[in-house]
């Protein structure tokens, strides 16, 4: 064992020098992202780099900041690492540049399918992939005698069996927390159902229809079968929930799942009963009631072109195959970095885009639809008002932003 | 002081109350007048890692054409105050032209976010402010007949709420009161039902974030009464308790009196600062049963799209709000300073 650690570390110094060695830059490079593990190795890496400063800022809050820091100019940050929803924003207000050309000179090696092209220019970078899918203890579902659920139905199946065995009380876990995670829970299952946010090819709301109704009476079904508080449980308590052995069966992101059972303190029979499956259909659908995402970096637009081609090598440094090497990174996403080999934590997202799952729609109004179901919903699940009356609230919650942004007339 | 001398003496204060003062309020009325340009869309071909889509985009060299020529944005004057967000004059009048009685109008004016935010907003101010005067009264007059070697120590405890930050200690009751928590718990084993759960009731979770609210300010108005009482002249209790006047009446005709005008103070100060609600909402992660103004412009702020107009204009409506709210002290603390005066 020890032998091996050093062998590793040595192996991991050889490619540090190597690395350092190849990787010159000669302006300044500051990156601006989320905090998950995968994002905080990509960061070092990039720092990596000798010539020129390479600083991160990677928080939670990146989605504040990162908008402000690029609007300037010269901006603050020269790159923003991003996902396919939080690109949007940056796009919308034209902070970020076509990174063609840089491509062309030291793109050599990514994958074709790394690149985000939005109308023949490549916009951004991508490295990892993310979706939600089934989180279940191998042992509760065994001794109630149920295969793994590959529908909702079968989910709700299973915990009546389990709450009638009086093995748990609320054996369903979920990012039900009342704003973001509300929201995309609704979005998952509203695709699922075969619905579509938007009238096609217009900004005009469509989610007051068959299909928004019957993702929101599945939601309220799910809920009877989970903690009382749980609108106000993210995923991080939905995590907690898991880990102290109260869920059984959950929706989860596969980001989070490598690590679910890390935690000290995790009680046994959870570490050992832990499994991932796909992401589950809903009302006889083929689509899974999930969405597909990509994390990936992006260059502001409003730099001097020596910082945009010494922030590229840097994050080309930050993403390259030879990270890999170590298995804790290689563990920590679903890298799309070439030369990747999914490990067991990965099957959840790869069974999500193997079975069809829907990309979280990239559209400019995309944001305002998601906060309008995220303040609206909570309501319904309250049992205050009904299906039919929250989606009408969202749908002129989200007319009367979407009228002040410009984007509906 | 002569009007020269009051001039240059005030300068530097004037000065900086302009630059941070009202400037932003400039700033911000202009903001809520004002709205994004409308987008001009096109339809492109969006590829990565999961295949290629058509999709809409904004067409940057037409947004960029109309940024230019009107830098501010699309003037909408009024319209944002007007709309569903805030004050949603149309949404309110349907509500009053289709209910049959006043309970119905509420209901429906409860579904919109700014009613529902002045709701829990004014609810919450008018309890909490009377009740953290009358606590922070009680404290200050016990801390006062203390003996002098524990009142240190007492003083130095009874500020603690005070001095733990806002959103820390709303975090901390969160996860007391939640059902696997001590109090949680508790009051689980006090109403004999296992399913109780406080952050699953709006009712309750008012009450928690009221409660949180006064433990958090009493302390304020302990410290401003406490050191009014140290100024209460000695001879007037003594006069009171030759007159033969009760504990009660003491404290009724003398001591409450004499600190009227801290009381004012006190209330002022906590009506505007309790008008702004906020760390409580978002420590207690309440915002399905309790918004404010003050978590509307986070909210629209914090979304992957920013919405600044309607958070300008939120922000304009809670000035509003309180100099309105303020407007009866104010106009009392003019009388009695132009009745002092005379």
């Amino acid at each position: 064992m020890f032998l091996r650690t050093l062998a590793a570390a040595g192996a991991m110094a050889v490619l540090t020098t190597s690395t350092a060695m190849a990787c010159e830059i000669g302006a300044r490079v500051s990156i601006v992202g989320n905090e998950f593990p995968a994002i905080q190795t990509v960061g070092a890496e990039a720092k990596g780099c000798t010539g020129a400063e390479v600083a991160t800022n990677l928080t939670a809050d990146h989605q504040k900041i990162n908008l402000p820091g690029m609007q300037g100019n010269p901006a603050e940050y020269t790159s923003a690492i991003v996902a396919n929803s939080s690109i949007v924003a940056l796009m919308n207000e034209d902070v970020i540049r076509p990174l063609d050309d840089l491509l062309a000179k030291h793109g050599e090696g990514l994958a074709k399918n790394q690149l985000i092209t939005i109308g023949g220019k490549t916009m951004a970078v991508a490295f990892m992939a993310n979706a939600q899918h089934l989180v279940y203890r191998a042992d509760v579902l065994e001794e109630i005698g149920v295969e793994p659920p590959k529908t909702y139905e079968e989910m709700l199946a299973a915990a009546k069996m389990i709450r009638e065995k009086g093995m748990m009380e609320n054996p369903i876990g979920g990012a039900y927390a009342a704003g973001w995670n509300l929201a995309q829970e609704f979005n998952n299952m509203f695709l699922g159902m075969g619905g579509e946010h938007f009238k096609s090819g217009t900004a005009e709301p469509n989610v007051n229809s068959e299909a928004g109704v019957k993702a929101l009476e599945m939601m309220k079904a799910l809920s009877e079968y989970m903690n009382p508080d749980f609108l106000t449980h993210d995923s991080n308590a939905t995590n907690a929930e898991f880990r102290a052995g109260n869920v059984a069966i959950m929706n989860m992101w596969g980001s989070r799942a490598a690590t679910m059972t890390d935690a000290e303190g995790v009680p046994q029979e959870v570490v050992d009963g832990f499994a991932i499956a796909g992401p589950m259909t809903v009302g006889g659908g083929d689509v899974p009631a999930s969405t597909l995402w990509w994390d990936g970096w992006t260059v502001a637009k409003n730099i001097s072109d020596e910082e945009a081609e010494a922030t590229f090598i840097a994050m080309m440094n930050g993403i390259r195959p030879e990270i890999l090497s170590d298995a804790d990174v290689a563990k920590q996403a679903v890298w799309l970095i070439p030369g990747y080999e999914p490990t067991e934590a990965a099957v959840g997202v790869f069974a999500a885009a193997n079975a069809g799952t829907i990309p979280y729609p990239m559209l400019p109004y995309m944001g305002l639809m998601h906060t309008a179901l995220g303040n609206e919903l909570a309501d319904f699940m309250q049992g205050k008002e009904s299906a039919e009356q929250a989606l009408a609230d969202v749908e002129a919650a989200y007319t009367a932003a979407a009228k002040e942004n410009g984007f509906l007339q | 002081m002569k009007h020269r001398t009051f001039f240059w003496f005030f300068l530097p204060t004037g000065l900086a109350m302009l630059l941070f003062i009202a400037a932003p309020i400039v700033s911000v009325v202009m903001q809520s007048v004002f709205a994004p340009h409308e987008a001009v869309f096109e339809t492109v071909e969006n590829c990565g890692p999961f295949g290629c889509k058509e999709e809409t985009v904004i067409n940057q060299d037409a947004t960029r054409a109309l940024r230019e020529a009107e830098p501010l944005g699309r003037f909408v004057g009024l319209d944002i105050y007007f709309d569903r967000g805030h004050l949603a004059i149309a949404e309110v009048g349907e509500a009053w032209r289709g209910s049959d009685s006043m309970g119905a109008f509420f209901d429906r004016l409860g579904n919109l976010p700014f009613y529902r935010a002045i709701g829990f907003t004014l609810t919450y101010t008018f309890v909490t402010v009377p009740l953290l005067i009358l606590l922070g009264l009680m404290i200050a007059l016990a801390v006062n007949s203390l003996h002098r070697h524990l009142k240190g120590l007492v003083i130095f405890f009874s500020l603690l709420p005070m001095i733990v930050t806002p959103i820390i200690g709303a975090l901390i009751l969160f996860w007391m009161i939640d059902s696997r928590g001590i109090i949680g718990n508790l009051i689980i084993y006090l109403s004999g039902d296992p399913t109780l759960s406080l952050k699953a009731s709006t009712s309750l979770m008012w009450i928690s974030i009221i409660i949180y609210g006064i433990w958090h300010s009493a302390p304020f108005a302990f410290v401003v009464f406490y050191a009014g009482l140290q100024t209460l002249p000695k001879d007037q209790i003594e006069a009171a308790q030759i007159d033969g006047a009760s504990r009660f009446q003491q404290l009724r005709f003398v001591v409450v009196p004499h600190l009227m005008p801290l009381v004012t103070f006190v209330t002022l100060i906590k009506l505007m600062d309790n008008f702004r609600v906020f760390e409580e909402i978002v420590g207690f992660n309440a915002q399905a049963h309790a918004t404010s103004l003050s978590w509307i412009i986070f909210n629209d702020l914090s979304g992957e799209t920013q919405q600044l107009s309607s958070a300008a204009t939120t922000s304009v409506l809670t000035i509003l709000g309180v100099a309105i709210l303020l407007s009866p002290v104010l106009v009392r603390t003019w009388r009695d300073f132009r009745g002092r005066a005379h």
